[in-house]
């Protein structure tokens, strides 16, 4: 098994948080994973993404033009990785500020209205964990033991109070996922 | 015992050093590679090991304070990135002209000049035919994934004082900048004063009574004496390419072609590989992971049975000058490589063997 993964977003919507998660979830789980943000001027205000790769086997390249799936936050992301899913993969999005949808009509689509839902309940922070929830359904690479070992291990101790929190968007982006395009 | 740990490349350079037992890491931050000194600066080694960790006001600061460093025997290190690397020339060529161990790691980044902040390997040129002046060679290791970032500090040092000469670590932004799973290994003491004095007798530790002083310098007045050096230096360096060659060959059994890749344009390649032989053309793989002493014999011994060979680096063609050399040009090698900090795709790597 190889999941290789883009996520892509604005700069603070925790894209690189979301990856690093998923990658120490995977570690957990006694799998190779890799993390590769974009480091560039992106960084540094406008769009952020992450590639994300975790398999049973040593890993080729941590940098990729195709992917498995591409979680997208925003339009520019769109616009940049539609195109870079493989054939009969994955794409899941956030509607909110999506002013063109995707067209493919050869992969998966789901949408996660996370950014409404989160602004609704008042937890815009867990955001990205609402998403994550959205992805775990379809793909659930980790378990949700490993998931709360991953988020002990990458939050900071001081924040470990917000697990169970975390742990309970994930459960709202698995309700609130709702297929677009489904093969 | 060994622990897991999911670190960026940077962050295992910064930990490797402090577990290895490193006395000093001075430095100067700049991007891709600054979290070596905030991971150090975090971890506050001067209040477990006692290691040092000084931000330098320049890079030109931070090399010549590896030189004090290691002209006392110490374990001491510092890390930049291409324009850094740059500034530290003239201190490399003086630390292997007065054969002090020392440690230099290059994330490297887009150049020429202040360049961009994102991978390249446009330094080999500058790393292995000597960016500084005279006729000095640099051991140089290419990391190609975390996992070696951390491991390449312990053997980067242990090379150093072997052959008493500097070491590059040879990464870039890529490798830098990727989180990876890392075995770490136990925290080694440091040296005390007393194994240096006894183990490495060149070291300006002091004067005993029952020795002359020992001189530590790159400079001598006398023409003569200077051939001498650079004799005794040469010998050295045949012994390193006699002993120190490392590379990594693979899925080279049955190749048609074969790419020659190091560091992360090595991880690159590999999809490739998978690639390639999904659609049935038989690629193989050289990682050279010592750039200088080249991995020649081995390129040359498979080299030479396939029908061309692809040299794929992140610059407009610097090793392949060297793969040529090595097959003494009796098969066809060609370059493919993107520049300015743009990261080529497998498919695009592929589509260049496609068209060899």
């Amino acid at each position: 098994m190889t999941e290789e993964i883009i996520i892509a977003g604005f700069g603070g919507q925790g894209v690189l948080s979301m990856g690093k998660i998923l990658a120490y979830s995977g570690i957990m789980q006694n799998k190779e994973v890799s993390w590769m943000p974009s480091y560039g001027p992106e960084m540094r205000g406008g769009t952020s993404n992450v590639t994300v790769i975790i398999s049973d086997e040593r890993i080729s390249s941590p940098c990729l033009n195709q992917f498995d799936t591409a979680i997208i936050l925003n339009q520019p992301s769109m616009d940049k990785f539609e195109n870079s899913v493989k054939p009969g993969g994955l794409l899941i999005y956030d509607p909110n500020g999506i002013t063109s949808p995707p067209t493919r009509k050869d992969i998966n689509i789901y949408q996660v209205a996370a950014a409404e839902e989160a602004a609704k309940i008042g937890i815009a922070k867990l955001f990205n964990m609402i998403v994550l929830g959205g992805f775990l359904k379809i793909k659930p690479l980790v378990t949700e033991e490993f998931l709360k070992k991953g988020l002990e291990k990458s939050l900071p101790e001081r924040h470990h109070g917000l697990i169970p929190e975390n742990i309970k968007a994930v459960e709202i982006g698995k309700e609130l996922l709702k297929p677009f395009h489904v093969l | 015992m060994k622990e897991l740990r999911l670190m960026k490349g940077n962050e295992a350079i910064a930990e490797g050093a402090i577990r290895c037992g490193c006395d000093g890491y001075f430095g100067y931050p700049i991007t891709p590679q600054s979290e070596i000194l905030e991971h150090l600066m975090a971890e506050k080694p001067y209040e477990k090991t006692g290691m040092v960790v000084l931000q330098a006001e320049s890079e030109v600061a931070s090399i010549n304070m590896v030189y004090g460093g290691g002209a006392v025997g110490k374990k001491v290190m510092t890390t930049s990135s291409s324009p850094g690397v740059s500034l530290m020339q003239e201190g490399l060529s003086y630390i292997a002209g007065a054969e002090i161990p020392a440690l230099c790691v290059n994330v490297v980044r887009g150049g020429p000049g202040l360049g961009t902040i994102q991978p390249s390997q446009a330094d080999y040129f500058q790393t292995v035919k000597g960016g500084g002046h005279g006729d000095y060679r640099l051991i140089t290791l290419a990391p190609a994934s975390v996992q070696e970032m951390y491991d390449f500090v312990e053997l980067g040092f242990d090379l150093a004082f072997k052959y008493r000469n500097p070491v590059m670590i040879l990464s870039d932004g890529i490798i830098g900048q990727v989180m990876e799973k890392v075995e770490v290994g136990d925290y080694k003491p440091r040296w005390t004063d007393e194994y240096i004095a006894e183990t490495f007798p060149w070291a300006a530790t002091g004067k005993p009574k029952k020795r002359d002083h020992n001189i530590v310098t790159s400079l001598q007045l006398e023409s003569a004496k200077q051939e001498k050096v650079n004799l005794r230096l040469q010998a050295k360096y045949k012994e390193c390419e006699a002993n120190e060659v490392r590379y990594e060959t693979i899925q080279c059994e049955d190749a048609d072609y074969i790419l020659v890749a190091y560091g992360s344009s090595a991880r690159i390649c590999q999809k490739v590989l998978q690639l390639a032989r999904e659609e049935g053309i038989k690629v193989g793989l050289i990682r050279p992971i010592t750039l200088w002493p080249f991995p020649k014999q081995i390129i040359h011994d498979i080299g030479i049975k396939a029908k061309g060979i692809l040299s794929v680096e992140m610059n407009a063609g610097q090793m392949i000058e060297d793969v040529m050399l090595a097959v003494e040009c009796k098969v066809p090698v060609k370059h493919y490589g993107r520049f300015g900090g743009i990261v080529p795709t497998p498919s695009e790597i592929l589509q260049a063997l496609k068209n060899f």
